[in-house]
């Protein structure tokens, strides 16, 4: 906790470095793959989202569906643990 | 820095500057010929009292440490322990503390002391980084000679826009005394990152606010109020709504700290109402990492997202307060917290009966967010005291007025289904036979403020209420 500068200040922050997880890499190809969409509650989401399922099992995903309780809070913890053992790709759709 | 022990016997500390200190010179000389040893510790002068040997306390670490705040100050030491103490010359005290008798006997009785020099205002934040800021555990950001402080501040990304005071050791230690928390305590874990912050960093973020450190507690307790799933102040951040946290004062403290509940009392010119609620959004960006265009995605915000927060006029208003409302005792301070909007203006000049009044109220709240939006969003009525005295006048309670207020919110699902009155947003179809309420039970705040002049109120509409998205909280502020 010592300086060598004349002046300083006290950081504001939570003193973190944002925290970076590594990306899978994108795939070539969708097919056999298993693509989880997550629907976050919004109003008309799911239109996009059945929309997104159409287009996806046409070119040979495994779609899986999922939604959040409320768009306005975080995933719970245990649906994304769900969506990360299932999936080999997730689309979160938002709507607004 | 450790405390320094005192000798046994009897310890005196003086200051040359002081008139009383050289006038008791006397009676010191009176007690070196007692029992007890004797010990002297001068502030100032080095070589005063010339006759008595005095250790300097230069640094002021022997006052500073054992709370010396008057000279002179005399203390009985036993086995290292402070046994006794009194300040300035009572002769009664000192005969008491140095168990000795016939002080001073050519004196008069009494004279008070002077400040001890350890707690002169033009030294006392210097000392109190030197002897604890050991206890601060915040990473140090140095500032080049060459840097602006200022600019400093908004190239590292820690301001809202607007200049922030820098939070340097002294500053933030001065905040600090503000409370008798620990600087290490947790306060709360703040979102969307969901890190602890400690005491020490309310303060940081309260120095760059503006905050005095009379305004600590009120920071720390909107702070509890606002990092839990019941405020859910991660969605009130990262909604496309334009809402924040605004923040309801009540209790003695807010006239004690000077907050403004009056004239203006959404507006600039107040400093605790101002930067009370800047801090908290700060520490949301700081500590939280909650960021405009990164979680927050409003879609247009509000200026009330610098900051929202005022104090109830609870010397005028002719009800009971918000705060007692929701179970608080009305001599205790407490903050409620809403998500809200900007306010907009309730207007009605002529209405001098409380039914026309309320009828007003209801055709204005009825437009909140939608017309035809319904049991979505509460929302606060801010009651002018114009306003308020149509329903004293009455004898219109605060009940009574919120009642009669959701009494004219029942409105048919005829007009309130989508596609009705030629506006596609709207409730279910199938609701069309069914009388639904503007809002739900209990989701009209009501507050008293503003100024003494204008026949006019306030409304601050709310974002997603209940489970889904944000509850009101209150949280009780204490030292």
């Amino acid at each position: 906790m010592t300086t060598s500068a004349n002046r300083f200040v006290l950081d504001p922050t939570n003193e973190r470095r944002a925290s970076t997880m590594e990306r899978v890499g994108r795939p070539t190809s969708l097919k056999g793959l298993t693509v989880g969409l997550l629907d976050i509650s919004k109003a008309r989401g799911d239109v996009f989202i059945d929309r997104l399922e159409e287009r996806l099992s046409e070119m040979g995903a495994d779609v899986k569906r999922y939604k959040k309780p409320t768009f306005t809070k975080p995933a719970p913890v245990d649906l994304r643990h769900e969506i990360s053992i299932n999936c080999q790709v997730v689309i979160e759709a938002l709507a607004d | 820095m450790n405390r320094p022990t005192l000798p046994d016997g009897l310890v005196i500390v003086v200051k040359r500057e002081c008139e009383t200190c050289r006038m008791i010179v006397s009676v010191i000389e009176q007690l070196i010929n007692g029992s007890l040893p004797v010990t002297v510790y001068v502030q100032d002068d080095p070589t005063f009292p010339e006759s008595l040997a005095p250790i300097h306390d230069a640094d002021l670490s022997v006052s500073w440490h054992h709370d010396i705040e008057t000279v002179p100050t005399v203390l009985r030491i036993e086995n290292g322990v402070e046994v006794a103490r009194t300040v300035g010359w009572v002769r009664d005290e000192w005969e008491r503390v140095t168990e000795q008798s016939d002080l001073g006997p050519s004196l008069s009785a009494f004279r008070p002391g002077c400040g001890s020099l350890s707690v002169d205002p033009d030294l006392v934040d210097e000392l109190r980084v030197r002897f604890g800021s050991s206890t601060l555990t915040s990473r140090r950001v140095d500032v080049a000679d060459a840097e602006d402080e200022f600019e400093a501040m908004f190239d590292r990304g820690w301001t809202d826009g607007l200049p922030v005071v820098p939070p340097t050791e002294q500053r933030v230690m001065r905040m600090l005394t503000g409370t008798t928390r620990q600087p290490t305590d947790v306060v709360a874990i703040v979102p969307p990152d969901l890190v602890e912050i400690t005491v020490e960093k309310v303060a940081i973020n309260a120095v760059m606010a503006g905050c005095k450190p009379e305004y600590l507690p009120w920071v720390i307790a909107a702070l509890e109020a606002v990092c839990n799933d019941t405020f859910n102040i991660h969605g009130v951040l990262a909604t496309t709504m334009p809402v924040g946290p605004v923040i309801v004062c009540n209790g003695p403290g807010t006239r004690a700290i000077g907050m403004n509940s009056g004239m203006n009392v959404f507006g600039q010119g107040n400093r605790a109402n101002l930067t009370i609620g800047r801090a908290v959004q700060l520490i949301i960006r700081n500590i939280g990492g909650g960021r405009p265009g990164e979680v927050d995605r409003a879609t247009h915000g509000n200026p009330g997202k610098l900051s929202f927060c005022f104090a109830e006029d609870e010397l005028g208003t002719p009800w009971t307060t918000l705060s007692e409302s929701r179970g608080i005792s009305c001599t205790t301070d407490a903050v409620t917290v809403f998500p809200g909007e900007g306010p907009r203006c309730v207007v009605d000049q002529l209405a001098r009966d409380p039914e026309s009044l309320t009828n007003t109220f209801a055709a204005c709240l009825r437009t909140l967010h939608n017309p035809k939006s319904v049991l979505a969003f509460d929302a606060i009525v801010v009651m002018g005291p114009e306003h308020a005295r149509v329903y004293a006048d009455a004898g219109w309670d605060r009940d009574r007025v919120l009642s009669e207020i959701h009494a004219r919110l029942q409105i048919p699902g005829s007009e309130l289904i989508r596609g009705a009155n030629g506006i596609a947003e709207g409730v279910p179809t199938h609701l069309s036979g069914v009388t639904l309420p503007k809002f739900r039970p209990g989701g009209l705040l009501l507050v008293h403020a503003g100024g003494g002049a204008g026949l006019f109120s306030a409304i601050i509409g709310g974002w997603a209420n209940g489970d889904i998205g944000s509850q009101p909280v209150t949280r009780e502020v204490r030292a």
